[in-house]
């Protein structure tokens, strides 16, 4: 008998072949061309503009969204792609309402800014489909520089550096380059093969060569890279997920938030992916609200997701939050898991209230699940690497590691929110900065 | 990327978009700002006779007109020339031509209709390496009740005059700006031609009240409960610029006079149009008072953009592209016969068209009780207000009935050859001219 809904354990196919392509469709379909026209004309042009401020990239928006008022997306797409290489994947992903559209004069004024990621996509979705690649490179410097790590950060540095002339090579763990974007990014934010297309596009600006399933630490080791190579990029994001030391972790059922989605990202179909019908997620960041929507989307009846502190300090943000209610998440606040039940798998979750300072309240209470995903957030993994601070690489300027020769950037790297958008901007301003010194020896 | 430099009458600039001559060229500080926004030129605001400065008003001096959203559609100025002494001007165009050679620096000139004045002027702006003078015939507000700006420029002997003192007494390239305040804009044209100018820019400002503050009955700006007429300029005008640039680029007796195109220029397409209508370059004011220098980097990447596209190489295979289409009404071809259609899938019901069509055009709209609205080809004259108030782009589209179809509103065959008003059979002149 096919699943459903009400199948208990964690199976596949609780849904029919079109719900499932309904799910997963674009959060936000693409704007339509009198809709941009529309959406852009609500730009002021402001003077040294709050939204250029917020966005982690620095993208010149009024001047943009001007183009593309005035019918040019393709130069508006230039506006964007010479800040961030990677503004296609961005505009689908940044968490636009706290960082340019917070900013933005119209939210002040009305409660409604301009739609700036959207248009963005419109603009640079319009210069990608034209095919070719927009960018030429420098004449060769005769510079090779190591990148290791192919997601956003490792890419946007890969093609700064390339556009300077130099040589690149690009080591990545996985089989398919992309890191989080191709890993780790909602489905439903980048449906269509989008992050392949958009690594393909990038590598179309030459001299970058990229090997997949080479590892550091493993096959390659931090010193030969730098032995053979005039610069070392490190953009290898955050590999080793935490542990809650929770009774009961180790039963069937209780797995990691990042790599279930990872199965989902890489998942042929979906209808072959198996999901609990009682699903309980443990975070309260953007992993863990994809975590929940996704397995509300693949059909599970019951999602509820747990954060041991309040609202107002969850991670994902307000209209993170809002956008999982709207899918049916619960999400319950103030409440931390005490105890794992279950005979083999999880049957239950035993969780105590706690307050905002963690203080146990001695009030508990028990949720249905067969399947628990840990979305506690993400750590540094691998020896050998430069000095760190609170966890991650230590940085000073842009990206300069405590090795000489060596950068680091992205989630990897100490400071910053852990956003695509901000390892794109750390990843381009380290191949500056690795460009200047490298000119500068001569 | 296209090339867009461009040589105007000589003059040479990194690209066609100048600062026209208003308050964004006031000073050194507004212009050097404006040349690092990238600027290919400036015209410096209106330079008058030495001695004391004029005095402006000290309320305000701007009037604008507002569309939705408040977007500025047109502004009016009751500003009077520079206020600043001549001496202090002059130094600072020196300074600023010497630091920015690559950029066109001309001068703008307003004294009075005496040739010593003019004279003794020219040779001091001579001294300071600028590229040229532009002489302000347009000003329709102030200086004009002094016998100068646009009270010179509605006279043509008086342009035609002052521009031979010009001519006489310097070596500068001469630009003579003219007044829209006029009936026949080929008049001061062809006095300015006359007269040995190099160029005309056009058009100023154009006499205007922007509105009426109905609690003190008085114009608006409104100064102590006064108002006075000021120059309307902005996107509002730019149809009305579009049409005198157009005259004088078609005119047989004044091809070739270059034109510096102004009016309401506020994004690339503006300009191509002028371009296209035969103006060598824009000036530009309006839309940087609007929205700040940067504006001209959108202006630069989409004229670009669009050289690029059209296989034009420069801006100059642009300039008069369009002039040749612009013809008398008699010339246009009465055998195109197009109708109105609806796309009922764009349609989003609002009924727009059928109001204006029933009310006030033909009865060519047909609205079914379910909201369907079609066109009525028999009564369809092709007006194309329904399409101009449709708020759906794209919506109602013209098109062309192929020829051999029968018209259903006059029961003709629609002809294939061209037949315009001059060969119709219900002209008597052209039945006189047989
Ligand atoms: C589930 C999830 C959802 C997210 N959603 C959003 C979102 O909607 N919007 C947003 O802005 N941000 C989001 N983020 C954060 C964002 O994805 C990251 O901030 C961003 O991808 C960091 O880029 P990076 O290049 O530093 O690292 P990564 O994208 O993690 O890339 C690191 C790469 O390095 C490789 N690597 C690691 N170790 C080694 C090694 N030893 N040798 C060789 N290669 C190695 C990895 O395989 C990987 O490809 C999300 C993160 C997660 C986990
Ligand atoms: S990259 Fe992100 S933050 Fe920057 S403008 Fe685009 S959508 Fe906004």
């Amino acid at each position: 008998m096919a699943a459903n809904a009400l199948t208990p354990g964690i199976v596949a196919g609780r849904l029919s072949p079109r719900d499932y392509a309904t799910n997963f469709t674009d959060l936000h379909p693409p704007l339509d061309p009198h809709e941009a026209q529309v959406a852009a004309d609500r730009c002021y042009f402001c003077h040294d503009a709050p939204c250029i401020a917020a966005c982690p990239t620095a993208i010149d928006i009024p001047l943009f969204i001007r183009q593309i008022a005035t019918g040019t997306p393709e130069a508006a797409a230039m506006t964007i792609f010479s800040q961030n290489i990677l503004g296609g994947m961005c505009a689908r992903v940044c968490p636009t309402e706290t960082l340019c559209e917070e900013a933005c004069v119209r939210e002040t004024a009305e409660g409604q800014p301009v739609r700036i990621g959207q248009l963005q996509r419109h603009a640079t979705d319009r210069l990608m489909a034209a095919g070719g690649h927009p960018f030429t490179r420098a004449a060769p410097t005769g510079r090779r520089v190591a990148v290791v790590g192919a997601g956003p950060a490792g890419l946007a540095c890969a093609h700064r550096l390339a556009m300077k002339g130099h040589e690149v090579v690009i080591l990545d763990a996985r089989q398919r380059p992309g890191g989080l974007n191709e890993y780790g990014i909602a489905a439903y934010k980048t449906p269509g093969g989008f992050a392949q297309a958009e690594v393909d596009w990038l590598l179309r600006i030459g001299g970058i060569t990229m090997r997949t399933g080479v590892m550091l630490g493993r096959d390659v080791t931090l010193a030969d890279l730098r032995a053979e190579h005039d610069a070392v990029f490190l953009g290898i994001g955050l590999g080793g997920v935490g542990t809650l030391g929770t009774p009961g972790e180790d039963r069937d059922g209780v797995a990691d938030a990042v790599g279930f989605i990872a199965d989902l990202r890489q998942a042929a179909d979906l209808a072959a992916l198996p999901v609990g019908r009682d699903v309980v997620v443990i975070g309260g960041g953007m992993t863990a609200i994809d975590a929940a929507v996704q397995a509300r989307l693949l059909g599970a009846l019951n999602v509820t997701l747990v954060y041991r502190r309040s609202r107002e300090r969850m991670n994902a943000s307000r209209y993170e939050q809002d956008l999982a209610a709207s899918k049916g998440v619960h999400i319950i606040t103030n409440a931390q898991p005490v105890a794992i039940h279950g005979n083999g798998a999880v049957r239950e979750v035993e969780f105590e209230y706690v307050d905002d300072d963690l203080t146990p309240t001695g009030v508990r209470f028990r949720l249905a699940a067969d399947q628990v995903l840990r979305a506690i957030g993400q750590r540094l993994a691998g020896d050998d690497l430069p000095a760190l601070a609170q966890g991650r690489i230590a940085v000073t300027g842009a990206g300069r590691s405590s090795l000489p020769g060596v950068w680091a950037g992205g989630d990897c790297a100490a400071g910053g929110e852990d956003l695509t958008v901000t390892a794109v901007a750390e990843g381009r301003d380290a191949a500056e900065d690795i460009h200047a010194t490298l000119m500068a020896e001569g | 990327m296209a090339d867009l430099t461009t040589n105007f009458i000589g003059i040479t600039s990194p690209n066609p978009f100048w600062l026209a001559s208003a308050p964004p060229t006031d000073k050194e500080y507004n212009v050097r700002r404006a040349f690092e926004a990238g600027w290919g030129g400036v015209v410096w605001k209106t330079l008058g006779e030495d001695g004391p400065p004029v005095v402006n008003v000290n309320g305000p001096r701007y009037g604008a007109v507002w569309g939705a959203d408040r977007r500025l559609l047109g502004m009016n100025n009751i500003e009077l020339i520079t206020d600043r002494p001549l001496a202090v001007n002059l130094a600072e165009i020196a300074r600023v031509k010497r630091d920015w050679p690559d950029r066109a620096l001309v001068v703008s000139l307003m004294v009075p209709m005496n040739e010593g004045a003019w004279r003794d002027i020219l040779l001091r702006v001579e001294d300071t390496g600028c590229d040229g003078v532009e002489l302000n015939f347009g000003c329709p507000h102030g200086m004009s009740e002094r016998g100068m700006g646009s009270a010179v420029g509605q006279v043509p002997d008086y342009v035609r005059q002052v521009t031979q003192w010009c001519k006489t007494h310097s070596r500068l390239p001469v630009i003579v700006k003219l007044t829209p305040n006029i009936t026949d804009i080929r008049q001061p044209a062809q006095a300015a031609r006359d007269g040995g100018a190099d160029a005309v820019s056009l058009i100023n400002t154009i006499n205007s009240i922007t509105g009426v503050d109905l609690d003190l009955f008085a114009p608006e700006p409104t100064i102590d409960g006064k108002g006075a007429h000021g120059g309307y300029c902005g996107p509002a005008v730019k149809p009305i610029a579009l049409n005198m640039v157009a005259e004088i680029a078609r005119t047989p007796s004044l091809a070739g006079l270059p034109i510096s195109g102004i009016g309401g220029v506020t994004t690339w397409r503006d300009a191509a149009e002028f371009l296209a209508l035969g103006a060598g370059n824009v000036q530009v004011c309006t839309a940087a008072m609007t929205y700040g220098f940067k504006v001209v980097q959108e202006m630069i990447s989409g004229l670009s953009q669009y050289l690029d596209e059209k296989g034009l190489g420069s801006v100059q295979a642009l300039v008069g592209r369009a002039v040749p289409n612009v013809s008398d009404w008699q010339q246009l071809n009465l055998n195109y016969v197009t109708k109105a259609r609806i796309d009922e899938d764009l349609c989003i019901g609002c009924g727009r068209c059928f109001a204006a069509c029933e009310d006030t055009s033909h009865q060519a709209i047909a609205m079914s009780p379910e909201r369907v609205f079609s066109v009525r080809d028999e009564e369809c004259v092709a007006c194309n207000l329904c399409v101009n108030v449709c708020p759906v782009e794209g919506c109602i589209t013209m098109e062309r009935l192929a020829p051999g179809t029968i018209d259903p509103r006059t029961g003709r065959e629609v002809r294939a050859e061209h037949g315009d008003w001059t060969t119709h059979p219900d002209n008597p002149g052209a039945c006189a001219a047989e």
